[in-house]
């Protein structure tokens, strides 16, 4: 079956009420706007959104903050000049906040990917950040146990996709995209371009076709 | 022995960002943080060939960009334009924070509210109820490069000293701070002491008398 679809409506057409929702991005490098403004028309809600920030201005992830899709969100940095969406909802108590270290926010989404139960980390030992969490002293180094993030769908943005799925990317647009299109159960990508399996050097591909479940393309321009 | 220069101003923010890149060795794989730390970059030399590395997953980060080099896939830590050097790579947030984490940076360089004399960092919420928690890599930054400097003011605005015994905001990492720079001296932290380098309008003396902290002169090295 074709992993390639016509446009991001049909990509993300059976995304649930309550699903948890790896979206891709770092600020808006790589953010996947096609992907959610598609999300926000589906009409999806009750969602958990994983993504390192909460949204910037009032498009893409911030646009589906504030159209009350999202009832919790996991991040590492929500408070932004732009994240004025975020702000008011979590101020009115609107919205759940999990906040996580970037680098565990990273490495429990790779855990996920990888099949890893939990892992110790030093990032966040002692801190606010590993109350109620297992904190162990490794090597003469205090730790705490981290749990993977798994994702029900992930919506990332890529370069250029060949038909069989696998992915390059483009500069610090790579972020979180490939390891959170380990770590859901569904990967659907929008990518700039969709090219024929062969025309990818194998040794350039950064995310082989094997995690990526459904790939559009998209000519839309970065709003930001 | 530390070298004090009583008679002078204290730093500038310029001044204090040209000192920390002197501190920093030849050939140094370094992080930079958000903020004031991202001006310790202007005083590189190409000398010191450091290679400056982004959290969201860049090593040979240039300057920031202007006019048409400006590539919205091509942005720091602070979600600034920047440009890259010949020799870059790009890598996943997962690798990214793999190296940092790892041990795999020489140097990183970060603000703080405050430093304990033991090196316990806190940089990354006020704790106020009504502040809206953000930590982004800072706690990873902490804990993974070989050496952690600390760019910050002595005093708070008023007065009270930032070096302090135990950190009463909330903990970046624990016991991770290895040298402090300051408008009045800079500190290395060992054995539960500041050792102080250098001073600029104050001395050894006139430190210890204003901090709370056991501090001490460096000692000429037989």
């Amino acid at each position: 079956m074709s992993r390639i679809v016509a446009n991001p409506d049909e990509a993300v057409a059976d995304i649930v009420d309550g699903a948890t929702v790896l979206i891709g991005g770092f600020g808006t490098a790589g953010m996947p706007y096609a992907l959610i403004e598609a999300l926000l028309r589906q009409g999806a809600t009750d969602l958990t959104v994983v993504n390192n920030n909460a949204g910037n201005g009032d498009t893409g992830l911030a646009a589906l903050l504030a159209a009350g899709r999202v009832r919790r969100i996991v991040c590492s940095f929500p408070r932004q000049t732009d994240s004025y969406v975020f702000d008011e909802l979590y101020r009115s108590g609107r919205i759940e906040l999990e906040v996580v270290p970037q680098g565990n926010l990273a490495e429990r989404l790779r855990a996920a990917g990888a099949g890893i139960g939990a892992f110790f980390t030093p990032t966040g030992a002692g801190t606010l950040l590993a109350e109620g969490k297992e904190q162990r002293e490794f090597d003469g180094r205090l730790q705490v146990l981290e749990r993977p993030i798994h994702g029900d769908v992930a919506l990332i943005a890529a370069r250029t996709a060949d038909e069989a799925g696998n992915l390059v990317y483009r500069k610090t647009a790579r972020n979180f995209g490939p390891v959170m299109a380990t770590a859901a159960r569904r990967t659907i990508v929008q990518v700039d371009a969709v090219v024929p399996v062969g025309a990818l050097d194998p040794e350039a591909i950064v995310t082989p076709g094997i995690y990526v479940d459904r790939v559009v393309a998209t000519h839309d321009e970065d709003p930001a | 022995m530390t070298i004090e220069h009583p008679d002078a101003a204290p730093l500038d923010r310029t001044a204090l960002a040209a000192v920390v890149a002197r501190s920093i060795p030849t050939g140094a794989y370094v992080n930079l943080g958000i903020g004031q730390p991202t001006l310790v970059a202007d005083h590189l030399t190409p000398d010191q060939r450091v290679t400056l590395h982004t959290e969201n997953g860049m090593l040979g980060m240039g300057r920031a960009a202007v006019g048409d080099e400006i590539d919205s896939d091509l942005i720091n830590a602070g979600k600034i334009p920047v440009t890259e050097l010949p020799g870059a790579a790009y890598f996943h947030h997962a690798d990214s924070f793999a190296m940092m984490r790892g041990g795999h940076l020489d140097v990183c360089v970060l603000g703080a509210f405050q430093v304990s004399v033991g090196g316990d960092l806190a940089n990354w919420h006020t704790g106020e109820p009504d502040a809206i928690p953000a930590v982004g890599g800072a706690m990873d930054l902490a804990i993974g490069a070989k050496q952690v400097f600390v760019m910050m003011n002595l005093l708070t605005r008023d007065g009270a000293p930032k070096l302090v015994p135990t950190c009463s905001y909330p903990l970046t990492g624990l016991g991770c701070v290895t040298r402090v720079f300051t408008e009045q001296a800079v500190f290395d932290l060992r054995g539960g002491e500041a050792v102080v380098l250098e001073t600029w309008g104050t001395t050894v003396d006139a430190l210890r008398e204003l901090l709370d902290i056991p501090v001490r002169a460096k000692e000429v090295r037989a």
